[in-house]
């Protein structure tokens, strides 16, 4: 979707400000925010293209004005009322009222550091063939969809080189819509920065975004 | 971003809870009751990226490629079993790339969709990397993004920016300072700052740390 979360390119949020000696978490409230998020995808069996599309999937200007972690606790609230895992008078009361739902598993503390470990990877096999090479040159489509995506607006339209063929790998804008994985293969594509910005582009500058096949068109 | 605004709230004043403290204690009160979650789980989930996993590990994966040939050409070749060889994967990790600086080209990380980052090697990423002033002018003005930094490039040295748009993640091998010969691993990865690995610092010059 073409939220607010599509920043590449935007003017006028001012400098990039680094916080000296900056804590890992700023309030109590972060931790536990940032570790249920993590905790719930295993009862609630939700993938990580579903939870980016919770976070953006909100008015631009309400995204634009909340900290990272409240984007992080409003989608982890709205997949859980959608889920039926949990409901809003639940959250004003502090306590379960309704009956539990079964879920499929439980994140104990057991598990956490083996499956942190192993992670999600997204690679899959194929028995496709990939349509385009290193140096190939190829147009990043124009697509708007109201779902989600991961290809960028400011790239949109504008052609580019392919610089590797990544691998075959589960396709967003599908795993987002519990579509399915859909694997597609994976591109890494160089664009110049006079291609993508005109004459106020930096000519020393190159912008690469990984992007998948369904997203690009021979140029 | 409201983030100094919190911190400087929360750290002040415990006792007067905001809205979404309290509705984030709410709602892991009702998930702990309904069995879905696992407090044990979720204090072990922060202790780890809290105070386990962070830029230290990325700093010994860079130190061991300056530090040893064949190390650094396994980790250009396949980044992820070479950083794997010193324990650190999994989760934001899944397939990570490693970027070479070199006196032409520098290299510089961003995620303008999200915040993608490799955790495994640089732990949780910091405010600014998730900031709208980061995400919406590291691909159109890297130099200037660089000059908030205190980072100047000679004007020929090419930029290339990694927007993190799918699971891949980058780690920045910045140059080995001049000044370094003869150093161990420990010594190198004292100069590794966090920042040179994202692409928005350099490292530390050898004058800095004390040998």
């Amino acid at each position: 979707m073409n939220g607010a979360q599509d920043l590449g390119g935007m003017h006028g949020f001012g400098p990039v400000e680094p916080e000296p000696n900056e804590p890992v978490f700023h309030a109590e409230w972060e931790k536990r925010a940032f570790a249920l998020t993590l905790a719930m995808a295993m009862p609630a069996d939700w993938n990580i293209d579903m939870s980016r599309f919770a976070r953006e999937n909100r008015d631009p200007a309400e995204y634009l004005s909340m900290s990272y972690y409240q984007i992080w606790f409003a989608a982890l609230e709205s997949m859980l009322k959608e889920r039926a895992l949990v409901a809003d008078d639940e959250i004003e009361a502090g306590h379960a009222l309704h009956e539990r739902k079964p879920v499929p598993r439980v994140l104990s503390s057991d598990d956490v550091l083996n499956v942190l470990h192993r992670g999600g990877p997204t690679e899959r096999d194929t028995n496709t063939k990939a349509s385009f090479k290193p140096g190939d040159k190829v147009r990043a489509k124009n697509i708007n969809p109201l779902t989600h995506t991961r290809l960028p607006r400011y790239v949109r339209g504008h052609v580019g080189t392919v610089e590797r063929v990544v691998g075959c790998h589960v396709f967003p804008d599908s795993n987002a819509t519990g579509a399915g994985e859909n694997p597609q293969w994976l591109y890494t594509v160089r664009f110049d920065g006079a291609e993508l910005w005109g004459v106020d582009g930096d000519p020393t500058t190159q912008v690469s975004v990984d992007a998948w096949e369904p997203y690009l068109e021979p140029a | 971003m409201t983030h100094a605004h919190d911190h400087h709230h929360h750290d002040h004043d415990h006792s007067e809870l905001s809205e979404t403290q309290l509705r984030v204690r709410a709602l892991e009160t009702v998930l702990t009751e309904k069995g879905y979650v696992d407090p044990a789980a979720l204090d072990l989930l922060v202790e780890t990226y809290e105070k386990k996993v962070g830029p230290r590990n990325g700093a010994r994966v860079v130190a061991k490629a300056w530090a040893d040939p064949a190390y650094r050409a396994r980790l250009f070749k396949d980044a992820t079993p070479a950083i794997a060889e010193l324990g650190y994967a999994g989760r934001q990790g899944e397939h990570i790339v490693a970027l070479e600086n070199t006196p032409k080209r520098h290299n510089m990380v961003v995620c303008t969709l999200c915040s993608c980052y490799p955790w495994p090697v640089l732990g949780l990423p910091p405010v600014w990397y998730k900031s709208a002033p980061y995400r919406s002018r590291a691909v159109s003005d890297p130099r200037g993004v660089l000059k908030d930094f205190g980072v100047t490039l000679p004007k020929d040295s090419e930029i290339r920016v990694w927007d993190s748009t799918s699971e891949i993640r980058y780690l920045v091998v910045p140059m080995r300072p001049e000044g370094t010969e003869g150093w161990s691993e420990e010594q190198l990865a004292e100069l590794i700052t966090r920042d040179s690995m994202i692409g928005t610092g350099l490292p530390k010059s050898p004058k800095d740390v004390a040998r």
